[in-house]
């Protein structure tokens, strides 16, 4: 598997650091309800088909990317960085 | 026996080797069937199961008989298949599965048994009695199972890994592969041509036919040589494509060094490649399927195409009299080229009709192979035609079923064969793996012209996928004969036809599956274990599921293959793994004191990656533990040093930094002043503890934090998310400089007095106070001193650049020594830690919360903080929580084992009665006792109580004083000194 790091180009994923569904980027209001953050933290959805996941460039530029995937055919679509355009 | 005027060796070159302890005579470019054969040694193996005598039965990677045990100069290699082993002067080989010998075999008896050893005979006799599984099935199983045996020495062999990139791989270098190649080469993509022979040509080195007027072979070499001269065209020969995976990924697995005794130093015996290829063009050929009659495994038996290939290209006939039974086409070329070469073919077998002769052999159409007989080769067979059986004195016979396209590359990403019952085979799916095309044989085109047209046209339409524009050019004209066949799978009648050669299993078998309902092709497949040897079923899979679709009712392409999976041929673990052993298995991590420490015997240990000291034993200490207590008073009563760079260090800059920090840490950071340090906790989003270290303000804006050994990556992993993926907005920069600098702990009521002997200015309370920092200078070394302590003495830590380790670490022991002290290992530091009370990875292991140790207070309440909001659910706080506290035994010195689980005194020590564990444990010269750390429920309102420790795994049990976690200097009073 190959990652198109939008820093480093498209790299073996052996450089990258999986961290599960991108969903942990929407990190709810510490007031939020206890559900809000049970959802946010322990519960995922398990898509046959489409996925976002966040894979972090261990090994390479540090970079946490946002990779959209294709959990069944495994082809990588797209990656961007986590914290968004602004380089 | 050789034939005059016939094959691709060098008969200038004889080549002596060795087989079964006898020797004999081959050529160069023989492999080691070829030259077997070549010695009318038909009898090369013995089967798995039932220990027949069995013959070399094709002439490529999918044998399944002829497995050899290759020994080499110190090492040798089980479940060689001879048919691709290259033979080499001094070539020592030796039969497998046979014992005492291959002649005379004794678990042969099996054979006999066999209307005992059907198939699930294992399941449905080892079933009972209970007892007897491990006493009398298992060893007996052990003692018959396995396929060769390895040295079991240490295997000196080079193996290596590569990786190699291209735009399109070609996998198979026939006559489709070749002209893939040169199309592919002349558009200009860079092409990696990928063949497991030595040599380029496919089938054309086994034919004889003509390319573009000159001999086929001929005609490969020529396009083979241009190749090898372009520079974007990489030539792999040997070297077969294993697998196919995500993302144009494909294994290829190399035999670099299997054709020389002894491999030059640094020559590998293999090279596993990882090939990465934008298109790629699967150009693997067809293999020929054995038809399934009456003792259809003796030694002489084999597919009428590798016969052919022993003839032509070998220039070997497998036996005097020649019989060819097939329900094709294609096996009357074997029949035509024997027959031209001047060897007796005696009979040609068709199972069609009306079909003649294409030279000088007699034909029996319409007829069936019945039965054969030679006990250790082949003698005769006997034949039925228009019900009248006749036999036929042969010692060698082809069998053709037809041909089986290589589809299993396609399928290695879920595709499924599709059925042509015109071909009578599967041909790949189309699409299957991304952006893979099929060409020639493997595509279901079976002649020549039709292979070359078709890998031309795939290279053009490659090269325009990629954007370049292909380049046209004639093709040389080929043999374009129709391939005909009639589906012919099993001759029926009484008596075991095998199928699957190498596991035995034999129609019966399957019928008997089916029968039994195991219906299912898959179900057939694990019940008879039919494919599931070595060669996976290359020959015999179709022609079995064909059995099996009969016995069922069904046609073949509702019963369906079973799943192919990767790796097209065995690849030996030694190559996945290359360069995985010794020192490659995982990379170390070396202190700059490490020759210094290792000069004074210091016997390391690893944590994590890297190698720190125990501990460093002087003259007339025996045990390790003297070593530690000695160290321990050491530096409670002088001074110690100790290598502490494993710490992660991490570098944090910006106007935003301190709020940062505050996100990351429980407590605030906002009130640091500058120079100072303070420890600081760290959770994670689900309110378990993450780390815990230290972090100093050395500048306005610029702040160190130190973690721990083990979280150093984990954290800076956490740091560059909460930044990027949760404040991306906040101004503030940072890096590891772990590596960058040498950090030591001096420690002990001696250190600012030894300290002050090295350092440029002196040091005193008043300008370095308890958890203070600054910028220090050593001659023209620029370091940095740390007042923290993590042994509860009076304490620093001191960095300088790493390139300064070494000679910091030697100075700083020479002054330790002339104060009474000296270095200590990680043995001292964690009894100096517990006497503490101080925590490590093995109290915050990721399951205990900041309120399990104690800290709850830490976690400030002005502001937010990782996994503030989740620390405070219930659940995570309370007296039904495992909390940290001391534990010391009642009798003392009485053993405390850490993983040890604590019960209330008079309760079973059974699960449900389980009151929290042991985390830690030492022996404390300080205080003299045996202490240690331990999560007990509710445990910090439990001071005092007497717990039972247990440990079940040797039974021990221990009474346990529950005390606080610090046994010593509970004040602090030397910290600040």
């Amino acid at each position: 598997m190959r990652i198109g790091c939008p820093l480093c180009g498209v790299r073996d994923r052996r450089e990258f650091y999986y961290a599960g569904h991108a969903g942990a980027l929407d990190r709810p209001d510490p007031a939020a309800s206890a559900k809000i953050w049970d959802d946010y933290l322990h519960n995922r959805d398990n898509p046959a088909g489409l996925t976002e996941d966040l894979w972090h460039h261990e090994s390479g530029c540090g970079a946490w990317l946002v990779v959209r995937r294709n959990t069944v055919s495994h082809a990588v679509l797209s990656a961007r960085l986590a914290k968004g355009d602004q380089l | 026996m050789r034939v005059s005027g016939k094959g691709l060796i060098n008969r200038e070159t004889v080549l002596n080797f060795k087989f079964n302890g006898q020797l004999f005579q081959g050529f160069a470019g023989d492999t080691l069937a070829s030259a077997l054969l070549a010695n009318d040694q038909r009898l090369v193996a013995r089967s798995f199961k039932y220990h027949r005598p069995r013959g070399i039965m094709t002439a490529g990677s999918e044998e399944p008989n002829a497995l050899v045990t290759i020994y080499r100069s110190g090492s040798q290699e089980p479940n060689t298949r001879a048919t691709v082993q290259p033979l080499y002067e001094g070539l020592v080989a030796q039969p497998q599965n046979a014992w005492p010998s291959l002649k005379f075999d004794a678990l042969g008896v099996n054979d006999l048994l066999s209307p005992f050893l059907a198939a699930g005979f294992y399941y449905k006799t080892f079933m009972w009695p209970r007892a007897f599984w491990e006493r009398v099935y298992e060893p007996f199983i052990r003692h018959a199972a396995g396929l060769g045996a390895l040295a079991a020495a240490y295997d000196h062999d080079l193996y290596e890994k590569a990786y190699a990139h291209c735009d399109v791989l070609i996998i198979g270098a026939g006559p489709s592969g070749l002209m893939a190649a040169l199309a592919a080469a002349r558009a200009g993509l860079d092409v990696i041509l990928a063949d497991e022979n030595d040599r380029v040509g496919g089938r054309l080195l086994s034919e004889v036919e003509e390319v573009g007027s000159v001999a086929g072979h001929i005609w490969a070499e020529g396009i083979g040589a241009e190749l090898v001269g372009l520079a974007n065209v990489k030539v792999m020969t040997n070297s077969t494509v294993t697998g196919a995976y995500d993302q144009g990924t494909y294994g290829a697995l190399e035999r670099v060094g299997h054709h020389l005794h002894a491999a030059p130093k640094g020559l590998p015996l293999e090279t596993f490649w990882r090939i990465t290829a934008k298109r790629t063009i699967l150009c693997a050929g067809a293999l020929e399927r054995q038809i399934a009659f009456k003792d259809n495994d003796r030694p002489g038996i084999m597919t009428a195409s590798g016969m052919r290939s022993y003839l032509n290209r070998y220039g070997v006939s497998p036996g005097q009299k020649i019989a060819i039974f097939g329900n094709n086409s294609d096996a009357h070329r074997t029949a035509r080229d024997f027959s031209n070469a001047g060897v007796d073919v005696v009979a040609m077998i068709d199972s069609r009709s009306g079909v003649l002769a294409q030279g000088d052999y007699p034909v029996y159409a319409g007829t069936h192979v019945v039965g054969t007989s030679g006990r250790l080769g082949l003698r005769s067979i006997t034949i039925r035609q228009d019900g009248e059986l006749n036999t036929i004195k042969c010692d060698a016979l082809g069998v053709s079923g037809g041909w089986n396209p290589s589809v299993h590359l396609t399928c290695h990403m879920n595709g499924r064969p599709v059925w042509d019952a015109g071909l009578a085979s599967f041909l790949p799916q189309e699409d299957a793996i991304p952006g893979m095309s099929v060409a020639g044989a493997a595509a279901g085109t079976m002649s020549t012209a039709g292979a070359l047209a078709q890998g031309y046209e795939m290279a053009q339409s490659a090269a325009k996928d990629l954007g370049k524009r292909p380049r046209a050019f004639d093709l040389p004209s080929a043999e374009d004969a129709p391939y005909e066949i009639e589906p012919f799978w099993d001759v029926g009648g009484k008596g075991r036809a095998w199928l699957d050669f190498q596991n035995d299993v034999t129609t019966k078998d399957v019928k008997q599956a089916a029968q039994e309902n195991f219906r299912s092709v898959e179900h057939m497949k694990r019940y008879t274990t039919q494919g599931m040897a070595t060669d996976q079923g290359k020959n015999s899979n179709v022609t079995a599921l064909a059995v099996l679709a009969d016995a069922t009712g069904r046609g073949i392409p509702e019963t369906g293959t079973t799943t192919f999976r990767p790796p097209y041929v065995p690849v030996a673990m030694a190559a996945l793994g290359a360069g995985g052993h010794g020192k490659g298995f995982a990379p170390e991590r070396l202190l700059t004191s490490d020759a210094a420490t290792r000069a004074l015997n210091a016997p390391m240990i690893e944590t994590g990656l890297w190698y720190r000291p125990s501990y460093f034993p002087q003259a007339g200490e025996t045990h390790w533990r003297q070593s530690c207590d000695r160290e321990v008073t050491m530096v409670r009563n002088t001074v110690g040093v100790c290598d502490v760079s494993t710490l992660g260090k991490i570098d944090i800059q910006g106007p935003d930094a301190v709020t940062f920090l505050d996100l990351l840490y429980t407590n605030s950071f906002a009130s640091l002043k500058l120079r100072r340090v303070r420890y600081g906790l760290m959770l994670r989003e689900d309110g378990h503890v993450m780390d815990d270290g230290t972090c100093a303000r050395l500048g306005e804006s610029h702040y160190l934090m130190t973690t721990t050994t083990a979280a150093a990556g984990q954290v800076m992993r956490h740091m560059d998310f909460v930044h990027q993926a949760l404040r991306p907005d906040l101004d503030v920069s940072f890096t590891s400089v772990t590596e960058h600098w040498a950090q030591f702990a001096v420690a002990g009521p001696q250190a600012r007095t030894l300290l002050n002997g090295i350092l440029d200015s002196k040091i005193s309370d008043k300008n370095m106070p308890y958890m203070g920092c600054a910028a220090v200078q050593l001659g023209a070394v620029s370091g940095r001193l740390f007042r923290i302590s993590f042994s509860g003495e009076h304490a620093y830590e001191l960095a300088v650049p790493a390139s300064y380790g070494d000679s910091l670490f030697r100075l700083l022991c020479d002054h330790a020594y002339a104060l009474g002290g000296g270095p200590y290992g990680m043995e001292a530091l964690n009894v100096l830690r517990l006497e503490k009370g101080f925590i490590t990875h093995a109290e915050i292991h990721g399951r205990t919360t900041a309120f399990d140790i104690g800290m709850a207070r830490m976690i400030s309440d002005k502001k937010d903080c990782i996994g503030k909001t989740m620390a405070a659910r219930p659940g995570l706080i309370g007296v039904e929580r495992d909390q940290l506290v001391g534990l010391r035994p009642v009798v003392e010195l009485e053993k405390i084992i850490p993983g040890a689980h604590l019960f209330e005194l008079d309760a079973v020590p059974i699960r449900e009665n389980d009151q929290g564990y042991v985390t830690s444990m030492c022996y404390s010269p300080t205080v003299e006792s045996v202490i240690a750390q331990a999560f007990l429920r509710d445990g910090r309102n439990r001071i005092g109580e007497i717990v039972k420790m247990v440990e079940h795994l040797s039974g021990s049990t221990t009474l346990c004083l529950v005390c606080t976690t610090v046994f010593f200097d509970p004040e602090g009073g030397r910290l600040r000194g």
